[in-house]
């Protein structure tokens, strides 16, 4: 229950990052969810993510939609502002917060329901809009919190707990998002934190719009035999294509890599990230390979995860727009009013 | 005939998509230069080309600016509409035809004079592109209309000169068109008619714009940063004019950088849900909609109320239900936005009369809404919001700081022990909230779901109750708050009319017409919700209340039934929703025959 606070008990044999905080700095409230829900996972990973990064905890902005997925955000980052919004709409709140103040870091989380079923139009909209901001998709293949209806991202041949058989194509955010023009488009699953924290990482300080899919099992509605979202089956069909590593600004980076297998890519914050290719013939910077690559390999039915594409170059909405760099929230009023002079230099046009 | 001058109804039948709106302003805008108060109603299809589109102009030495039901001189450029423009005049009025082509001879009236001026046959002699031909008729019929009714050339040929600024060829072209029907007037036809323009200091001090104008306007004044919207007649001009007057006064010198950010929007869940995101975040936000567009923004709206996100948006009205008519005025969304979303909720709603008050409750929207931390609706319309209008130049108070409400500061935040985010420490049922971003200590989560005055997740029944209940007390504080209502009364009148908005013109103008056949009745005119003490005082003093509004379900009558403790039996209905914008005859006979109906029982 969210009404029940950890114990904050001392911890000063735990690690500390640059500003001194440990990893129980970044935690919110003890999660609700079933024990063993792929989400918790995901929970701890942006809570170890965000730590490893040192970035203070009430420079974040979290936000969520509906679900079980969507409750998570009150089991990170307690210091951190929060917003639940109304089904599948939260990437337009995400927007606006962004458009009001373009320097917090802002993270969001959804489900396949809230953002492929209900919130499909608004998930795509805000990835045109390249929002900088980190994404993420808990995705189980069904509504956990409405117990267990299959979602749009359910596959094609997949069973029910009760037996009902999905027979419509689901829709996979990965290639949606890049065929959409996605700038950052990665998957992972909750059970690989290796591959997850360094994505989350990435994503984070992506400049624009990171779009991650995790998937992440429901034990309760979706774990059973025959379903394609399972902790077995997932990882019977996992294949991870690229894998990334994230590095700070700043330390070397080529040496602890093989040329030609690394791939070095720099973040606007002069951050990097690295990413090492599984296979040869992958170029996580060409669109169009990733998605042939991508399609060969799901059609073997086989998951393919990593950082599958990214472009640090395109711009994202408030470049488009040509916002002045300070939050527009606060700027003074002076510099917004026109004063009287202008409302008479304008009224007179009217004459 | 006698001589009536200044005091005259001008209607123009064309067919849209002819560049006639240009030339009807330029007409229109003329005698407002010559002082004389004048008003222009446009009455557009929903479409882009090849509809009957009429446009109204009203000259009227008293200044009033609602229809008046009359049309004096009606210029028929339109073929497919000649019968009914023809039918429309009043008797002894005229219709001015293009004798070009030969008239069908059937239709004719005894009592209006026809004038026939071969105006595409002018026009086809001096002008060669087929467009110019088309738009040069219209500027033709002004030319011709100049010297019927005496209008002062030089003001023509001054606002031509502003109007294509430095572009000599169009001014040279615009006024060959004009004086080629000035001069066809000048040589054949009796002029001036007796029904003229005589110059007057009237319009001194005033200007002629649309209320989105204004209250585009009005939202840059606010300090709004943030705009959301999704294109729909009749709101799309208030979201165009905030960008242009952000692109004059917003832009950053040195940089060419944007102290502003406009999002046209998928649609309008995500047009309001991104004034939210951006409200929650500190920065003032608006959207500009009409029915439809608050329809579907309904969930927002409730989750905006419950978790106490301010948030503007303006709806200018059009005809529902549904589609409905998209270029027709109604004032049909008052109970749809007094209590949009489902549970119980109630919103704050600014009712503006014309552009002057788009501007200054634009700005009052902002401030209530961050002041009272929830929605408010400026509720516009059609006619105020897309007509231009005659206002006095509106004025901005220098010291003028906007209302932030309740907001902890970071200083604030560092020296309190612990902030909660739904307590009620001023007992006006209004909370501290803080932005994200400022300090630790100032974190909280907005929920949608049951929360309890601490901000936590609640389905407690008496903690859940606690913050509803709260809400109501806030909602009663706006009473307060809201605009108060305008109120003409004379001690001892016990008849009196409650209105809004924009038949704000149409009343005044009845309770003239009332006044001189010896009826004298009152006037209260609501500009908030939820009402004030007056609204409440003012029923209680009159022992009948004519209730006129612009739509089928008498709206506002049931907003006082339900938000006052009036009695049912002393309001009256008088209501207008055809989607053409109300008119003092309907007020005066409404009010005459029940007048005389109670006298005779
Ligand atoms: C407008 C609206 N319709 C329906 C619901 C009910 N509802 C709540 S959560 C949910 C599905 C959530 O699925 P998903 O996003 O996949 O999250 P999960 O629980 O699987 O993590 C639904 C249908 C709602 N809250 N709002
Ligand atoms: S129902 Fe499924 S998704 Fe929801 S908490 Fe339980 S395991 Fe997780
Ligand atoms: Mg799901």
């Amino acid at each position: 229950m969210s009404f029940m606070q950890k114990p904050k008990v001392s911890h000063s044999q735990l690690p500390r990052n640059e500003l001194g905080l440990t990893v129980r700095d970044y935690e919110g409230s003890m999660s609700t969810l079933c024990a063993g829900c792929g989400h918790d996972s995901i929970t701890a990973a942006v809570i170890q993510a965000f730590w490893e990064l040192s970035i203070e905890p009430y420079k974040v902005a979290k936000m969520s939609g509906i679900g079980c997925s969507s409750k998570t955000p009150t089991y990170f980052l307690s210091q951190a502002h929060g917003i639940n919004a109304v089904h599948g709409r939260m990437p337009s709140i995400a927007t606006g917060a962004n458009a009001a103040d373009r320097n917090l870091y802002y993270v969001g989380i959804s489900g396949d329901g809230d953002s492929l079923s209900i919130g499909l139009g608004q998930f795509i909209h805000v990835l045109r809009r390249n929002l900088n901001m980190l994404y993420i998709i808990e995705n189980n293949g069904v509504y956990g919190l409405t117990k267990g209806q299959f979602s749009a991202s359910a596959d094609v041949g997949s069973k029910a707990k009760k037996g009902e058989v999905n027979q419509q194509p689901p829709i996979d955010p990965v290639i949606a998002a890049l065929t959409l023009g996605g700038s950052f488009v990665a998957r992972s699953f909750s059970g690989d934190k290796a591959q997850l924290v360094p994505l989350i990482k990435a994503g984070i300080m992506h400049n624009g719009f990171a779009m991650l899919d995790v998937l992440s099992p429901c034990v309760t509605f979706n774990d059973h035999e025959d379903s394609t979202k399972s902790y077995a089956h997932t990882r019977q069909f996992y294949h991870p294509a690229v894998h990334a590593d994230f590095v700070l600004s700043k330390k070397p980076i080529r040496t602890a890599y093989d040329d030609g297998e690394a791939m070095p890519v720099e973040l606007h914050d002069g951050s990097t990230v690295v990413l090492r290719k599984v296979s040869k013939d992958y170029n996580p910077t060409n669109r169009a390979q990733a998605y042939s690559y991508l399609h060969e390999h799901q059609k073997r039915g086989e998951i393919v995860t990593g950082l599958l594409y990214i472009d640090e170059d395109q711009r994202e909405m408030h470049d488009i727009s040509n916002t002045v760099s300070e939050a527009l929230r606060d700027l003074a009023y002076a510099e917004l009013c026109p004063g009287n002079a202008a409302l008479e230099e304008t009224q007179n046009l009217y004459r | 005939m006698p001589s009536r001058s200044n005091d005259f109804v001008i209607k123009i039948a064309n067919v849209n998509g002819t560049g006639s709106a240009s030339a009807n302003g330029l007409l229109m805008k003329a005698i407002f230069r010559m002082g004389i108060p004048v008003v222009g109603k446009n009455f557009f299809p929903s479409n882009i080309q090849g509809l009957p589109t009429w446009f109204e102009i009203r000259v009227s030495r008293e200044g009033y600016v609602a229809r008046s039901g009359r049309v004096d001189i009606m210029v028929a450029m339109n073929a497919q509409t000649y019968a009914r423009d023809l039918a429309d005049v009043s008797a002894g009025g005229y219709l001015i035809y293009d004798s070009t082509w030969s008239r069908d001879k059937q239709l004719a009236r005894d009592d209006v004079t026809l004038i026939g001026i071969p105006l595409a046959q002018l026009v086809n002699a001096q002008f060669e592109n087929v467009r110019a031909r088309i738009l040069m008729k219209n500027v033709c019929y002004v030319g011709a209309l100049a010297a019927l009714l005496d209008i002062d050339m030089d003001v023509i040929k001054q606002l031509l000169k502003e109007t294509f600024a430095d572009k000599e060829k169009l001014i040279a072209g615009n006024l060959k068109a004009i004086e080629l029907g000035y001069n066809y007037v000048k040589e054949y036809c009796d002029c001036p008619l007796p029904l003229r323009l005589e110059p007057m200091h009237a319009t001194d001090g005033y200007i002629m714009v649309d209320g989105n104008t204004m209250a585009g306007l009005g939202c840059v004044f606010a300090g709004a940063t943030v705009g959301a919207w999704y294109p729909i007649t009749p709101s799309t001009s208030l979201m165009d004019a905030f960008k242009e007057f952000c692109e004059r006064y917003r832009v950053d010198r040195g940089t060419g950088k944007h102290r502003y950010c406009i999002v046209q929007a998928e649609d309008e869940l995500a047009a309001i849900g991104i004034v939210l995101g951006a409200a929650w975040n500190g920065a003032r936000a608006f959207t500009p909609t009409s029915g439809p567009g608050i329809s579907l923004m309904n969930e927002f709206i409730g989750f905006a109320y419950y978790t106490e996100i301010p948030a503007v948006l303006f709806d200018v009205q059009r005809v529902g239900p549904s589609t409905g008519m998209p270029t027709r005025t109604q004032q049909g969304d008052l109970l749809l936005c007094a209590y949009a979303s489902h549970g119980d909720t109630r919103h704050v709603l600014l009712f503006p009369a014309d552009p002057a008050e788009c501007f200054h409750f634009a700005v009052t929207a902002f401030d209530l809404a961050e002041r009272l931390q929830t929605p408010v609706f400026v509720m516009s319309d059609l006619d105020i919001g897309m007509n231009d209008w005659m206002i006095p130049k509106v004025h901005w108070d220098p010291k003028y700081a906007p209302d932030r409400g309740k907001v902890y500061s970071k200083e604030q935040l560092e020296n309190m022990q612990i902030f909660h985010r739904y307590t009620d420490n001023d007992g006006d049922g209004i909370c501290y909230r803080t932005f994200p971003g400022v300090h630790a200590r100032g974190a909280y989560f907005t929920r949608g779901s049951g929360h309890n005055r601490h901000g936590g997740y609640t389905e407690d029944a008496a903690d859940y109750q606690d913050v509803l209940d709260r809400l109501r007390r806030k909602h009663d504080t706006a009473k307060q708050l809201v605009p108060t209502p305008v109120i003409r009364s004379k001690k001892g009148v016990k008849t009196a009319i409650v209105s809004l908005g924009s038949c704000d013109g149409a009343v005044r103008e009845a309770l003239d017409v009332l006044a001189r056949e010896g009826t004298e009745v009152n006037y209260l005119r609501v500009r908030g919700f939820p009402f004030s003490q007056q609204v409440e005082e003012f029923l209680a003093h009159h022992e009948q209340v004519f209730v006129v509004e612009q739509n089928r379900d008498a709206q506002l009558k049931s907003l006082l039934l339900l938000e006052t403790t009036v009695d049912r039996n002393k309001l009256i209905s008088i209501l207008h929703y055809g989607g053409m914008p109300i008119d003092s005859r309907g007020i005066v006979s409404g009010i005459s025959d029940a007048l005389a109906k109670g006298a005779a029982a």
